[in-house]
């Protein structure tokens, strides 16, 4: 294989998945403003738009990164710089290393070429995620520390201290997986997890290591500092580590928050939900019945439009009879879309059942199918985590600490050794 | 005061179910507004109306006579009443033998009114209302605010009413020279420069209140 194809490979998997990682932080913003506003009987942003299209309030994200970019960005007297500018740029990039041993899909075997879908493939990638994330630390307490303002060193250390005791838990909990796989390698856990369980349940970790799961959750809802363990940022106390920061700088934190929500989503994903597995189709039964798997995903978009049509004409009743500016066509606008959507679907299902799928479209058409699996299953865990967020009350220090040290780190512990017993009776029945 | 308590159960004390419960609820919320956005009770304010309570206060009017003339007699008492001293009035003898006296300038201030409908409850001729569902009382600068008796009679809105005096003075069509400040008062002799803000002769901090 010639270094350049290698070189273009290796650039098209990481413009692939960290496209899909920073194109996912507006979306969970969006997310958190619109599922907050429901949850508490508001509508939420509805009011910027382009040409009166507001897309249900995600403009509002582009009147935020303009807002943000125009802001002064003062760098206070006193603060220690070189701490001060490398904070942010440290949060940021440990969020953004984490995602690269993510695998996105099944290795591709295109004759004799192999490619692995991920950035970065090292057979211990259990280690490289807890080495890079325990790194996490070093950005709050950089910001906090370097900001010489006490509201941010206070964030700081509450957040180090919360971090550290939510490592050991966050580690503790992966032990039991990998003693069951007997292998670091995330792929190989993800396709181990492939299988059925009884005949009808798909393998996936959730059912096999159910406490491992609920710890690995809460304390990688802790590492990303997100409610209910939002302590270092406690908005209501101490403001917290990013107190003194302003425009982009600050802009970088609150991207890397939501960054951090992405890669723990990817995290519980892969080593918990199945990764990129479809569920009951496993890459070789995708890879035969691509055909079919395809005509499905594109008949499912062809009935997506057709139930949303509907809903857009009333809609466009509804938006005339309000407003009397461009805010009026907007579902005029989304009715094209879902027509032309539903044109496209349509015409690509004629295409795909008059073609007949040869050469390595199969291979490509299976991967595609675990990609947008993969993506789906993240963006459910990142739902979930401003789920919780609005559900659930900040915990107190002490109970933080309380939970961390003599609730959680104890069931760890005694869920490596039930694992340990489980694996050493199973083996000795199988002999 | 020592508060008890409640007792938890084992599973409440999990956590976990109850974390679960709440989840539930934070959904379902999200489900039903989702799905019952007419029902939410977000008002899409200024395209939606909003109906006002039926005892609401509102912009002021003055009343009117069968022939059209102004109930007011001028008796100062919506301004002796008022808390806010936003009221202004000059009277003047009246025409109409029946009457002694009708007011030749009915001010009022609505930037410094605080609506508490003092002056409607202190008029004996019912002359003033706050019944016009008037709230939208928006002007760009101080005096602007200052509403003058032909718009307390005959007004519709305020905005209405603001709207070509924004720019420029009614009467001749100039643009209105930037406001006077009534806190920088200009002293000479130990007495303060009378400088009228207003066509009648109204000052701001006459009252001195």
């Amino acid at each position: 294989m010639s270094p350049w194809l290698d070189l273009g490979i290796s650039a098209g998997r990481a413009v692939l998945i960290w496209g899909v990682q920073l194109s996912l932080v507006p979306i969970l913003i969006w997310f958190e403003r619109k599922a907050s506003a429901y949850m508490q009987d508001r509508t939420g942003p509805n009011r910027a738009h382009i040409l009166g299209i507001r897309l249900a309030g995600v403009i509002h994200n582009i009147a935020d990164v303009m807002k943000l970019f125009f802001k002064e960005d003062i760098t206070p007297t006193m603060v220690h710089k070189f701490y001060y500018l490398l904070a942010p740029f440290v949060v940021m990039m440990i969020s953004l290393m984490t995602f690269a041993v993510i695998p996105f899909a099944d290795t591709l075997r295109l004759d004799d070429l192999t490619i692995p879908m991920q950035v970065f493939s090292p057979n211990a990638g259990v280690l490289w995620i807890f080495a890079i994330a325990s790194y996490g630390v070093f950005g709050v307490i950089f910001a906090g520390w370097g900001a010489n303002n006490k509201f941010s060193l206070l964030g700081g250390i509450r957040a180090t201290a919360q971090l550290i005791s939510y490592e050991l838990t966050l580690g503790l909990s992966v032990v039991g997986l990998v003693m069951m796989h007997g292998s670091l390698e995330l792929n190989r856990m993800v396709e181990d997890q492939g299988r059925l369980l009884f005949g009808f349940l798909p393998m996936w970790n959730v059912f096999l290591q159910p406490v491992a799961c609920v710890l690995f959750i809460t304390s990688v809802i802790a590492e990303t500092n997100r409610n209910p363990f939002d302590l270092p940022e406690a908005e209501s106390e101490i403001v917290g580590y990013h107190v003194e920061y302003s425009s982009m700088k600050f802009a970088l934190f609150f991207m890397a928050e939501y960054a951090n929500i992405v890669v723990a989503a990817a995290l519980i994903t892969t080593l918990f939900f199945g990764g990129w597995q479809v569920p009951f189709l496993s890459t070789d039964r995708l890879i035969e019945h691509a055909k079919p798997v395809l005509i499905g995903v594109l008949g499912s978009l062809a009935l997506l439009s057709l139930v949303l049509l509907p809903a857009a004409r009333k809609w466009s009743k509804t938006l005339k009879r309000l407003y009397t500016d461009a805010r009026k066509v907007e579902a005029d606008f989304w009715t094209v879309v879902l027509a032309l959507q539903l044109v496209g679907a349509l015409a690509a299902v004629a295409f795909v059942l008059s073609q007949d799928l040869g050469g390595f479209a199969p291979q490509i058409v299976a991967a595609a199918v675990q990609f947008l699996m993969f993506v789906t299953k993240v963006v459910f865990f990142s739902f979930f985590f401003i789920w919780i967020r609005w559900t659930v009350p900040r915990f107190r220090y002490d109970q933080l600490m309380n939970l961390g040290w003599k609730g959680m780190l104890p069931l760890a512990i005694a869920n490596i050794f039930v694992t340990g017993v489980v694996l050493l009776v199973i083996d000795a029945l199988k002999r | 005061m020592k508060i008890a308590s409640p007792k938890l159960s084992f599973w409440e004390r999990l956590y976990i179910t109850e974390v679960w419960r709440g989840l539930a609820l934070t959904f379902g919320q999200i489900v039903k507004n989702v799905f019952g956005q007419s029902a939410m009770p977000t008002v899409q304010w200024p395209e939606e109306p909003k109906s006002l309570p039926v005892r609401h206060r509102s912009r002021h009017r003055l009343t009117q006579r069968e022939d059209g003339s102004p109930k007011c007699v001028a008796c100062m008492c919506c301004e002796t009443a008022c808390p806010a001293s936003c009221i202004h009035i000059v009277a003047e003898e009246s025409p109409n033998p029946g009457i002694e006296k009708v007011a030749k300038v009915f001010e009022i201030d609505l930037l410094r009114c605080v609506f508490c409908g003092y002056c409607v409850e202190a008029c004996p001729e019912d002359a003033i209302r706050m019944d016009t569902d008037d709230v939208l009382i928006v002007a760009t600068r101080r005096e602007d605010f200052i509403v003058g008796m032909d718009f307390l009679l005959h007004g519709k809105s305020f905005l209405e009413h603001q709207a070509p005096r924004a720019a420029r003075a009614p009467s001749t069509g100039e643009p209105i020279a930037p406001p006077v400040d009534p806190d920088e008062t200009e002293w000479e002799d130990g007495k303060p420069i009378e400088r009228p803000q207003s066509p009648a002769g109204w000052r701001t901090s006459s009252k001195g209140v």
